[in-house]
């Protein structure tokens, strides 16, 4: 395939589609685009660009901000190696966006995690159940307004969850370059 | 040469026989021949793989028929995190298991829940069945096992008789 290098592309990305934001961060490219823009750019990115493997779909919950959610869609191009991102802005009012595991059949699993972690309903999935957690579980874990520890819930002969005891958690540990004795976990205040 | 043969001693049973209680008998036999039920569930089964293998050979104190059937199996050895999901599949093994029966929780997950303080682990296998032997470590080496399974037979050496067992069992059912 003679597929246009990474810069061309995002320029002929940028003259088809409405792309909201561009960042470049140490020579990867994120593209910010309209959700219903989504599916027709994965198909376009997969069979005009060379993106045929799609490396993960995750969720992010923006707690907060609107809006509220945002789903990641990571491409990668073997041929000459490079990624892609694709990030789409999903609100909590409508929390849909539509599915591209017809376009890479492992998007499948990954969509289903993030409905079971956040909630988020894929239209046009071919079987949207919870992958992580049981069938009837009534929450999402990855929200960030879920407390840690978690929450009650009982369900007869499947299963149960408690809280979890904290003993003065969370234990954080803190992102810096000191030496192991103030980086590692450790109970800390949340303010 | 006069050789004394003693009269009434039959070489063939004289020094094979043991004197004893039906009940320590027991309790001896089952003690060196406990057959565990493998529960590995994460990091410590591959620990208890080790303590099986020709290394640590747990072979050497009669624990080394592991049963992937809970029917044939004498003590559960829960290995690893307990997540929800699993939590009543692993009770619901350890209730088709008969009587006698052991457990030991192996490891700090199985213990108490270990590092996860989250909304998907058990926090500790004795919040669903009772917990004979813990041990500790993240994963425990295999001569912690080896001496957590030492500590199950001192237990099993000291059980009471069955029969003091059997009638308070069934004082407790009338009251």
């Amino acid at each position: 395939m003679n597929a246009p290098n990474l810069k061309a592309a995002i320029v002929v990305i940028d003259g088809r589609f409405k792309v909201l934001k561009k960042t470049e961060f140490r020579g990867e490219m994120t593209l910010h685009v309209e959700r219903t823009a989504i599916k027709e750019l994965a198909r376009f990115c997969r069979d005009e660009l060379g993106f045929t493997y799609l490396v993960d779909v995750s969720g992010v919950d923006h707690f907060g901000d609107e809006p509220r959610f945002e789903i990641v869609y990571e491409l990668y191009r073997f041929e000459p190696g490079e990624y892609l991102r694709l990030k789409i802005s999903v609100s909590e009012d409508e929390l849909e966006a539509p599915t591209v595991s017809d376009i890479w059949p492992t998007a499948d699993w990954h969509e289903r995690e993030a409905f079971d972690m956040f909630g988020i309903k894929f239209t046009g999935h071919p079987d949207l159940r919870r992958i992580l957690m049981w069938d009837g579980y009534p929450f999402f874990p990855l929200r960030k307004d879920f407390p840690l520890a978690g929450k009650p819930s009982e369900m007869p002969d499947v299963a149960f969850t408690k809280p979890a005891p904290l003993a003065g958690g969370p234990f954080v540990t803190v992102p810096s370059t000191a030496t192991t004795k103030d980086r590692e976990p450790r109970s800390r205040s949340m303010d | 040469m006069t050789s004394t043969s003693p009269v009434a001693y039959d070489s063939k049973i004289e020094g094979n026989v043991i004197f004893t209680r039906l009940d320590a008998a027991m309790n001896w036999m089952r003690k060196n021949s406990l057959w565990p039920m493998p529960m590995g569930l994460a990091c410590c089964a591959i620990e208890l793989m080790a303590a099986a293998s020709a290394r640590f050979d747990i072979a050497r104190f009669g624990a080394e028929v592991m049963r992937f059937s809970p029917r044939q199996s004498d003590v559960m050895i829960v290995a690893g995190t307990v997540t929800y999901k699993m939590a009543l599949a692993v009770k619901r093994i350890w209730d088709q298991m008969p009587e006698p029966k052991w457990c030991i929780a192996m490891g700090a997950c199985a213990s108490s829940g270990g590092m996860y303080r989250s909304y998907a682990v058990l926090q500790g296998i004795d919040q669903l069945i009772p917990v004979d032997v813990y041990i500790s470590g993240c994963p425990p080496r295999p001569e912690a096992l080896i001496e957590g399974l030492m500590k199950l037979q001192r237990k099993i050496d000291t059980e009471r008789p069955s029969r003091e067992q059997k009638k308070e069992f069934f004082a407790s059912l009338k009251s």
